[in-house]
């Protein structure tokens, strides 16, 4: 791509929803008025000084934010004693994994849960792959007295138990789906075929940055207090902007919230760290790195498929993680070279979990550990003085017996 | 004229049936539609990810692709029935993904090749018609809308604009297999809409019976019938096609005597 660089990296999407050539609407037409709908209520939101007082009272209040910059002294002395002399950056953490419910995904659906109210929505749907978007929808609407339909794999359900009976202690529904390799494609799908049919009364808050515009503006403007506060944090504690950003991606969106307040400034670099599965010759879910622009649950962007465009099913280790497509805001930074991807096998995050666990004392999501076991091979190849910031976006409750059965442990 | 404007004649309403490419015996399911009777055939590209289909077209799409149906084997279909049938329109129905993979313009020079007349795109808004439109339009085959009961006047223009053939009312907010919506309001539905168009308008989702479409017939230029169609080609395997031909006569009569 010959693409000129851009003014600026931060006043994505075009008015029809573009990032570039990824994003756009690529609903049934059903959809399409509520679609637009909604573009006109966040509009509305994002200029009413009510709404944003309300979305951070409750961010600081319930989910409680702001949440900690951490050094991360001892993995940063571990990491150093494997490093050439001179070598081995300092590691810090955005500790999201001490919100409520575990997770950055309630920074999102608390904003999602507002427009709804908003829009005099009556019924909240949400789809899930590990259970944390699931349990906090689940989470924010018994705050605001909702009923809830969570979509969720059978494949997930079984393999993410806790969360599933965490949303049923919350009110919610859980639907087990068993179309394809039951996992968060197909609760995607069916989570839209539940909305065509209900678009009345119903809000759907999708849990990651990614589906038809506005759907990945707003979850990206919701996440972005995540690099917002660190940002402020970073400059406070240090007097100066983080080296290198990384964080894992899903559909991405903690790694955009971390993102987007930084991709302005030419000195922060960033590296996104996709799911490589079992390797990237076999099965894996990193987008990015294995697959095609495409067109797959509203966006344009890059998808796992074949020549014939059908979509590929993914694997990671990390239920979270596990999905054939990406953003489209990440697609584009990707083409405008702006952020640097790369992806991290199952085994290595496996490594990376155990490695927090023991130099740090923080249980970690399967998730963030895929962004931990990057910067296990990056900070040793970084000087001493540079900073690393690091979006640790999960806690790893969920996943101790996805852990212990990998690790041939009997619980 | 076109194959459509044959098809869609104003004394009476068309019969348009679907069923899924590569699920069973194609050739033979589609040709025991047009003995039925049907005036439009509807071919589905087979999708790993239906998001607009009920149950029993998410399994046809299934079992297409477990018998390893490929984009060359849904052309080699659509050939082939022109071949055997110059006269009926085809119409490609799907999702955009296996539509754009190799480019639009490969996409519609192929499907031109094949003598197909019109596409349905279900999750291609008319706002990213772009992506699909000008390279049909360009090879003179019809970009085929979709109107929905959430398809209000203001955004009906927006519909209409840069379609052709015949405009498939979705008489249901829902996917497809579900319950039929009242006819008094298809009726009202179809009225608004023809007050901005002069092609036809078919009316599907959720259609079964013959009396179901005799009573749309009265009020519309066309029925769509597709899950009825493809629940047989499930049950009945290599035996669909009899069975095909019997409920496509049943629905051709009903529906081309409505308006006696
Ligand atoms: C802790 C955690 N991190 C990351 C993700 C991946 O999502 P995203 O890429 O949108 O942040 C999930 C998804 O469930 C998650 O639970």
């Amino acid at each position: 791509m010959t693409e000129q660089k851009p003014n600026s990296f931060r006043n994505q999407p075009d008015e029809r929803g573009h990032f570039g050539q990824f994003g756009g609407r690529y609903v049934a037409e059903t959809l399409m008025p509520l679609i637009l709908d909604l573009e006109r209520e966040y509009t509305a939101a994002k200029a009413d000084p009510a709404f944003k007082a309300q979305f951070d009272d409750l961010l600081e209040h319930y989910v409680g934010r702001p949440s900690p910059l951490y050094y991360a002294e001892r993995f940063t002395d571990a990491l150093r004693e494997n490093a050439p002399e001179g070598k081995g950056a300092q590691v810090w953490f955005k500790r999201d994994e001490l919100n409520h419910t575990g997770a950055h995904k309630i920074n999102n659906c608390i904003g999602q849960i507002l427009l709804a109210l908003r829009m005099g929505k009556t019924r909240i749907i949400a789809e899930t792959g590990a259970g944390q978007h699931g349990v906090a929808t689940a989470t924010v609407c018994a705050r605001f007295g909702l009923p809830c339909v969570v979509y969720m794999g059978k494949t997930d359900v079984e393999r993410q138990a806790p969360n599933v009976f965490r949303m049923k202690l919350l009110g919610a529904e859980v639907v087990p789906v068993t179309s394809g390799a039951a996992t968060l494609k197909d609760a995607m799908n069916e989570a839209l075929r539940d909305w065509v049919a209900n678009v009345h009364d119903t809000f759907y808050i999708i849990g990651t940055a990614a589906g038809p515009h506005p759907y990945p503006e707003l979850v990206r403007d919701f996440q972005s207090v995540i690099g917002i506060e660190a940002r402020e944090q970073m400059m406070k504690r240090t007097g100066r902007l983080p080296d290198l950003l990384v964080a894992a991606i899903g559909g991405g969106s903690n790694a955009i919230g971390l993102f987007h307040p930084f991709l302005d400034d030419p000195d922060v670099n960033m590296l996104g760290v996709e799911a490589a599965g079992h390797g990237l010759d076999k099965q894996h879910a990193a987008s990015l790195a294995g697959g095609f622009p495409g067109i797959l649950h509203g966006n344009k962007t890059y998808l796992l498929q074949d020549e014939d465009g059908q979509i590929a099913e993914a694997h990671s280790i990390s239920a979270g993680l596990d999905y054939p497509g990406i953003g489209p805001e990440h697609a584009w930074l990707k083409e405008t070279g702006r952020v640097e991807y790369t992806s991290i096998m199952d085994g290595e995050a496996l490594d990376a979990f155990q490695f927090l666990c023991r130099t740090e004392g923080i249980i970690p999501a399967l998730e963030p550990s895929h962004a931990l076991a990057a910067i296990m091979k990056r900070a040793p190849e970084m000087d001493r003085d540079q900073v690393i910031l690091a979006n640790l976006c999960g806690r790893g409750d969920k996943d101790i017996f996805t852990v212990a059965e990998a690790l041939g442990v009997e619980m | 004229m076109t194959r459509f404007s044959n098809a869609f004649s104003p004394d009476r309403a068309a019969l348009v049936c679907f069923i899924t490419a590569g699920d069973g015996d194609t050739a033979a399911n589609l040709d025991a539609l047009v003995e039925g009777g049907a005036d439009v055939i509807e071919l589905g590209m087979p999708f790993t990810d239906p998001m607009a289909d009920g149950p029993a077209i998410q399994k046809a799409n299934l079992r297409s692709l477990g018998a390893g149906t490929k984009t060359a084997d849904v052309l080699a279909h659509a050939k082939a029935f022109r071949e055997r049938h110059p006269d009926i329109p085809l119409v490609l129905m799907g999702y955009a993904n296996p539509m754009v993979r190799r480019g639009p313009e490969w996409f519609a020079e192929h499907i031109a090749d094949a003598g197909v007349d019109g596409v349905i795109c279900v999750d291609l808004a008319p706002e990213e018609d772009p992506d699909l439109g000008p390279a049909l339009r360009a090879k003179g085959i019809s970009p085929i809308r979709l109107a929905t009961p959430t398809t209000d006047g203001e955004r009906l223009p927006a519909v209409l604009d840069g379609s052709s053939g015949f405009l498939y009312y979705v008489s249901v907010a829902g996917i497809t297999g579900k319950q039929q919506a009242a006819i008094d309001s298809i009726e009202d539905n179809v009225a608004r809409i023809k007050r901005h168009t002069d092609l036809p308008v078919a009316v599907g989702f959720g259609v079964r019976t013959a009396a179901q479409a005799e009573a749309i017939a009265k009020v519309a230029d066309g029925v769509v019938v597709g899950s009825a169609l493809v629940e047989l080609v499930g049950e009945y395997g290599a035996e669909a096609p009899a069975q095909l031909r019997d409920l496509t006569a049943s629905l051709a009569e009903a529906v081309h005597n409505a308006r006696k």
